[in-house]
């Protein structure tokens, strides 16, 4: 077969979001990878600008939905930091708890979907039933499955009474069971084996230099978490063991997470077992004053960093957020290449990617197709002449 | 025997009328074990049937620049084969349509659905189909050499070409499956593999190539090519009864009269549902492979398996045993 170029996505079954590749392959072999994210762009960043606080954090929880209690996190302390006011720390507690769940819920999402992958189609049915679990504690303890909505600035919003404490620790048991059959089936199943072992080779000086992230960086040795180095809410607090793997391939993304499910369920029962007890939430002011923050936090998928600074209102000035998929895209498309068809779904799907918080916008000429970047004067610029022009001003 | 018992076989019983039931009947049992497997409910007893009717009424939609006509006899073809193989796999007693070398037609009839894949695809128009259809016939020079090895395993012991001798030199109860269960075990990894089922469903990848060489396959074109799907593998499994599991014969039960028969359908029909059920499990126990790791598994130790089983039956014959 001469090469031919393969379209994998904007809608393909192995992506059910909105990224393209354009893959050009010889026969089985790929040739080359083409990447395009920039096909759903909500801007996000700009609403949250144009809204008071509590606004805002309600529509930053809802940049992703499996990561949403992350990023309501992460905008809220950053918004507390820049304001002044400290959470109480059963507040701290309880946004670890449900962080922890969270990642709980995301990481045996991605084994299913990893397992989908490759046609494993019962591994995907066995950790989705799991994954309820997780979602009717979270129900319980938020009243959501989905965008928690457990954030206010200044704290959490619900309590953890001791009944929902038991009912908690005898899911995560149950949990902790099925956590430990996952490890042994990822290591004794035999085409799970062949198909992440040695695919998706990722050095660990290319996922340094590549600027990847969370368990794709820490799948290829490299040994960096924020929840340690640069603790946040509780995990100052809590005893947290960060899992490496030297393996430097899917197979490695694959043990970590794994081994990370592991340690929520241990996190998490540690934190149901020793809560503190006080106030839930400090009141928070309605304004903050002039300032600027980079809040770092660890998602399910690696480090999420807001940039939030503030001009003395009650609004945010400025907004900006690097999701972790977008810090990895780069990886993947080093760790495709050489590689055949079969691989893509795999080595695409260990990043966990998450592409509707990684939209970014492209110019695109509809005359010819071509693409281009643009710098950020040239873009105030072009702003400044679009609204000259459509308000009819000199 | 008549005209018109000859037209019953054909048409009635076991022939077409009764093959679409058993055919559906096979997919819901395949599909309802994989789903308790998976801690699923699993689709409802007629199901398949629905689908297919769902299918018929679909519109029917031609790529441009395709063969309508070609894109539409190539299900047809396929449904013809593999109904014709399962006229020669005996399930009362002997076929009436048994001849000598009947076997070779049959391993002929059921390659005959994966080559119009390869046709299917390649002429789809559609980058998913082609690579689907090239990964199709790669993968049919892998699991066909130790299919047929595998079938030639039982017909070498019971020195003949036809089934229902096959079956027959078995009727003492002493089934194949027991003299040559590396052979058993070769055939029955290789029909899975010729069936396209997991984990050799490599030209259909979902994640890979969304439907392969059946991307561009619709309506009513769609419905009959699963229909032939659903009876390549009762007639996959039958054949396996046949030549390794003793096929209707019960021991020690003669299989004459009207009572006979029914027995002997009862004996089929059980076993052909174990082999089912095997086939199911093997498809939920474990993920698909790659093409390049079937072809080097495939020559190197499914082939070798099948000849070392040949090997084996050929000395035991040889000195006499059993």
């Amino acid at each position: 077969m001469p090469e031919v170029e393969l379209p994998i996505g904007p809608q393909h079954p192995a992506l059910k979001e909105p990224v393209s590749f354009r893959v050009l392959v010889d026969g089985e072999r790929i040739v080359r990878l083409d990447l395009d994210v920039s096909y759903n762009h909500r801007g996000v960043e700009k609403g949250a600008e144009g809204r008071e606080f509590p606004k805002a954090l309600y529509l930053i929880e809802r940049i992703c939905g499996i990561c949403s209690h992350a990023h309501a996190t992460n905008f809220a302390k950053g918004v507390e930091a820049l304001m002044g006011v400290t959470v109480p720390p059963r507040g701290q507690w309880i946004r670890t708890l449900v962080a922890e769940l969270e990642r709980l819920h995301s990481h045996l999402l991605w084994l299913g979907v990893l397992a989908h992958e490759i046609g494993y189609n019962t591994l995907f049915m066995y950790t989705w039933r799991d994954r309820e679990t997780i979602q009717d504690l979270l129900e319980e303890i938020s009243g959501n499955r989905v965008n928690y909505g457990m954030n206010r600035l200044g704290g959490v919003r619900r309590d953890v009474s001791d009944d929902l404490r038991s009912r908690a620790l005898e899911g995560l048991r149950g949990l902790a069971d099925r956590a430990g059959f996952y490890s042994r089936i990822i290591r004794e199943e035999q085409t799970l084996l062949v198909r992440t072992r040695g695919v998706g080779r990722l050095p660990r000086d290319r996922a340094i230099a590549l600027g990847a992230v969370g368990p794709t960086a820490r799948g290829s040795g490299v040994d960096f978490d924020v929840r340690r180095d640069d603790p946040y809410v509780a995990y100052g607090d809590v005893p947290l063991h960060v899992m490496t793997s030297s393996a430097s391939d899917v197979f490695g993304r694959l043990e970590v997470r794994v081994r990370e499910i592991e340690e929520s369920v241990r996190l998490c029962t540690h934190l149901l077992e020793n809560l503190p007890s006080g106030d839930i939430a400090a009141k928070a002011p309605r304004v903050a004053p002039q300032g600027a923050y980079v809040s770092r936090y660890e998602a399910p998928r690696g480090e999420l960093v807001h940039y939030i600074r503030t001009n003395g209102t009650d609004k945010a000035d400025r907004v900006s957020v690097r999701t972790p998929t977008l810090a990895n895209w780069l990886s993947v498309v080093e760790a495709i290449q050489g590689r055949v068809i079969a691989d893509i779904p795999v080595v695409v799907a260990a990043i966990d990617p998450c592409l509707s918080c990684t939209s970014r916008t492209t110019f695109v000429d509809t005359g010819t197709g071509d693409r281009s970047a643009m710098e950020w004067d040239d873009l105030v610029a072009y702003g400044i002449r679009y609204y000259r022009e459509r308000e009819g001003l000199p | 025997m008549s005209a018109l018992v000859l037209a019953l076989y054909l048409f009635v019983f076991p022939g077409f009328l009764f093959l679409l039931g058993f055919a559906w009947f096979a997919e819901w049992w395949d599909r309802k074990l994989l789903a308790r497997l998976q801690h699923r409910v699993g689709p409802p007893f007629l199901q398949p049937f629905a689908d297919f009717v769902k299918l018929l009424s679909k519109e029917n939609v031609v790529t441009e620049g395709v063969s309508a006509r070609l894109q539409a006899a190539l299900p047809l073809v396929a449904f013809a084969a593999v109904a014709t193989a399962f006229l020669y796999v005996p399930l009362l007693g002997a076929s009436p349509f048994g001849a000598p070398g009947d076997l070779v037609l049959v391993l002929y009839l059921l390659t005959l659905p994966t080559i119009l894949l390869f046709v299917l695809g390649w002429t789809s128009r559609n980058v998913f189909a082609r690579i689907g259809a090239v990964r199709a016939a790669s993968q049919l020079f892998v699991y066909e050499v130790p299919f047929f090895l595998a079938c030639l395993g039982p017909a070498l012991a019971a020195e003949t070409w036809a089934v229902a001798d096959v079956v027959n030199a078995q009727a003492s109860g002493l089934w194949t499956f027991l003299l040559q269960p590396l052979g058993f075990a070769v055939a029955i990894v290789a029909l899975q593999a010729k069936l396209e089922r997991t984990p050799f469903d490599i030209p259909e990848a979902e994640t890979e190539l969304v439907a392969g060489p059946l991307t561009e396959i619709t309506g009513r074109k769609l419905a009959i090519w699963n229909l032939a799907r659903d009876i390549a593998l009762v007639t996959g499994a039958a054949l396996l009864v046949a030549l390794y599991l003793g096929g209707p014969t019960v021991p020690g039960v003669a299989l004459e009269g009207l009572a006979g028969a029914a027995i002997g359908f009862g004996a089929f029909f059980v076993k052909t549902l174990l082999v089912l059920a095997v086939l199911a499990a093997i498809r939920a126990a474990v993920g698909r492979i790659r093409i390049d790791q079937l072809v080097t598994w495939g020559w190197a130790v499914l082939t070798p398996l099948a000849l070392a089983q040949i090997a084996i039956a050929i000395v035991l014959r040889g000195v006499g045993w059993p």
